[in-house]
């Protein structure tokens, strides 16, 4: 098992020394994660916020909906917006397949219900005690709502950073979608699946490391936020 | 106060934004480019890295390669995905052209099959010739580690166990189908003392990562059923009027050329020759 610490030698080497190959690789999960993170955003909040905070009829039948979601396989995704996008499918004109777009179109899917539950969540759970506060201090229905928006902002951050993790971490949609393409579609992911189907297990774990590393980074910038 | 706290984060957000934008467009202006469809074994052993640069460098190409096995690229081409194949199924090449998927054939290289299992060959298929020793596997149940993953080597493995005239053994406990990449299988029969069947540049490049202390060493090869050829694919322009044909047609004939016939051939590792140009 020695390639477990050949690895973790290698992930400093592969960083230190520059290889073009794994930055091209950081690079492009850091623009394909954060591309799906903002469009899975600012579609999933207002979703999760409408579906947290009012009631209507069928809420709980969407809500399961959603929570059904949760389990969708990236493979799965991978494969339907493979179909989609394939120069046969119904949007095969785009040019969008081996992309990056490509890729961020999977990986919204993904991330879309994870935000819409969790910040669903976090705005029921803030609810019951803050909606009677601010209507015996008087609040407006539109000043209720923003309170409540803001009241949340920590499980609205946390249901991000859980979603940036998912997302960031996936292979199926990137390798079906993207198709591992050196330079243009190879994310750390991939590229690990790659390392390892070529049996080069220490490099795997270096990359992997690196994503961990990533990953740290991530959630210490957001924890710096939540502090301000 | 609340102006000054969300203001950090929108700026970071406006960067990553424009930062998306700008290199999105970048790729998107490129002209002469073709993506290729190719298998796991030219890219594994690194002679895709090794020739494609010189390709570009000669021809002003930039060329893009998705490695898959030899069913999912011939689909890939099927649903005119990417613009030309570099596989290894010589039969349902053949019979991608005649359905009206493919257009023209370029031979380019071959090299062969081996069957690989563990040294002191527990099995005795040692110098037999395929036929004898699958039936060997067969009635003594020595673990055969299959692909069975629609790859061009999967292919082949089906083609010999069908030539033995007996049903597939697909449902043996003895008879392993892993579902991955050569190396993967390869590895995955080094962990259970099991066969598998490679073609000879996976096994070199498995040998060169085993600082040549392979446990698995090739028990069976030089039979002539075991040549394995590697041919480029270009696609029919009827059924995919928008893949780049011009393109696809200098690469097959670019490979096929005197210079990349020189350099396959000096594309070696551990000294010895991974793929023997073979093209007319």
């Amino acid at each position: 098992m020695d390639f477990i610490a050949t690895g973790l030698i290698n992930a400093f080497t592969l960083l230190l020394h520059g290889d073009s190959t794994t930055w091209s690789a950081v690079l492009v999960t850091l623009k394909v994660s954060t591309l799906s993170m903002l469009l899975s955003l600012a579609g999933g909040l207002p979703c999760g916020f409408c579906l947290g905070y009012f009631n209507f009829r069928g809420k709980r039948a969407l809500r399961t909906v959603f929570d059904t979601m949760l389990a969708l396989p990236t493979v799965f995704i991978g494969l339907m917006v493979y179909a989609m996008i394939s120069h046969q499918g119904p949007l095969g004109e785009y040019g969008l397949l081996f992309s990056i777009w490509g890729i961020a179109i999977g990986q919204t899917i993904l991330a879309f219900p994870i935000v819409v539950v969790l910040a669903a969540s976090s705005v029921e759970g803030a609810d019951s005690q803050l909606r009677l506060t601010l209507i015996s201090l008087g609040a407006g229905r539109i000043n209720i709502a923003l309170t409540t928006l803001w009241e949340v902002r920590f499980g609205i951050l946390a249901a991000a950073v859980t979603a940036y993790g998912r997302v960031m971490t996936e292979v199926g949609i990137s390798m079906m979608v993207g198709g591992n393409i050196k330079w243009h579609t190879r994310t750390i992911t991939t590229a690990i699946a790659l390392e390892t189907g070529k049996g080069m297990f220490a490099n795997g774990i270096a990359l992997g490391m690196i994503l961990i590393t990533i990953a740290f980074i991530v959630n210490i910038s957001l924890a710096f936020l939540r502090k301000q | 106060m609340k102006i000054k706290k969300t203001a950090g984060p929108i700026a970071i957000s406006i960067f990553i934004i424009t930062l998306i934008f700008t290199s999105a467009t970048m790729t998107r202006a490129e002209s002469k480019s073709l993506l290729m469809a190719t298998t796991t074994s030219t890219d594994n052993t690194g002679l895709l890295d090794y020739l494609m640069p010189l390709f570009t460098e000669e021809t002003g190409i930039e060329i893009k390669w998705t490695s898959t096995g030899t069913g999912k690229a011939l689909a890939l081409g099927g649903n005119c995905d990417v613009d030309v194949l570099l596989v290894h199924a010589p039969e349902a090449e053949k019979k991608y052209i005649a359905d009206g998927f493919g257009k023209e054939r370029t031979e380019i290289m071959y090299n062969d099959f081996v069957i690989i299992g563990p040294e002191d060959d527990p099995a005795g298929i040692k110098g037999k010739t395929v036929a004898q020793a699958l039936d060997i596997m067969r009635d003594k149940g020595a673990l055969f580690a299959s692909r069975g993953d629609d790859s061009g080597t999967h292919k082949k493995e089906l083609g010999l166990w069908k030539s033995s005239g007996k049903p597939l053994p697909e449902k043996e406990a003895w008879y392993v189908q892993t579902g991955q990449g050569m190396l993967a299988t390869i590895n995955i029969t080094e962990e259970r003392r099991g066969h598998t069947m490679t073609d000879r540049g996976t096994y070199i490049k498995y040998q060169s990562q085993k600082s040549g202390r392979a446990p698995l060493k090739i028990l069976i090869e030089g039979d002539g059923i075991l040549i394995n050829q590697y041919s480029v694919l270009t696609l029919d322009p009827d059924r995919c009027p928008k893949a780049k044909h011009d393109l696809a047609k200098q690469l097959a004939s670019w490979m096929a050329g005197e210079n990349a016939q020189k350099l396959i051939k000096e594309f070696r590792l551990l000294g010895e020759i991974l793929f023997f140009p073979n093209a007319k």
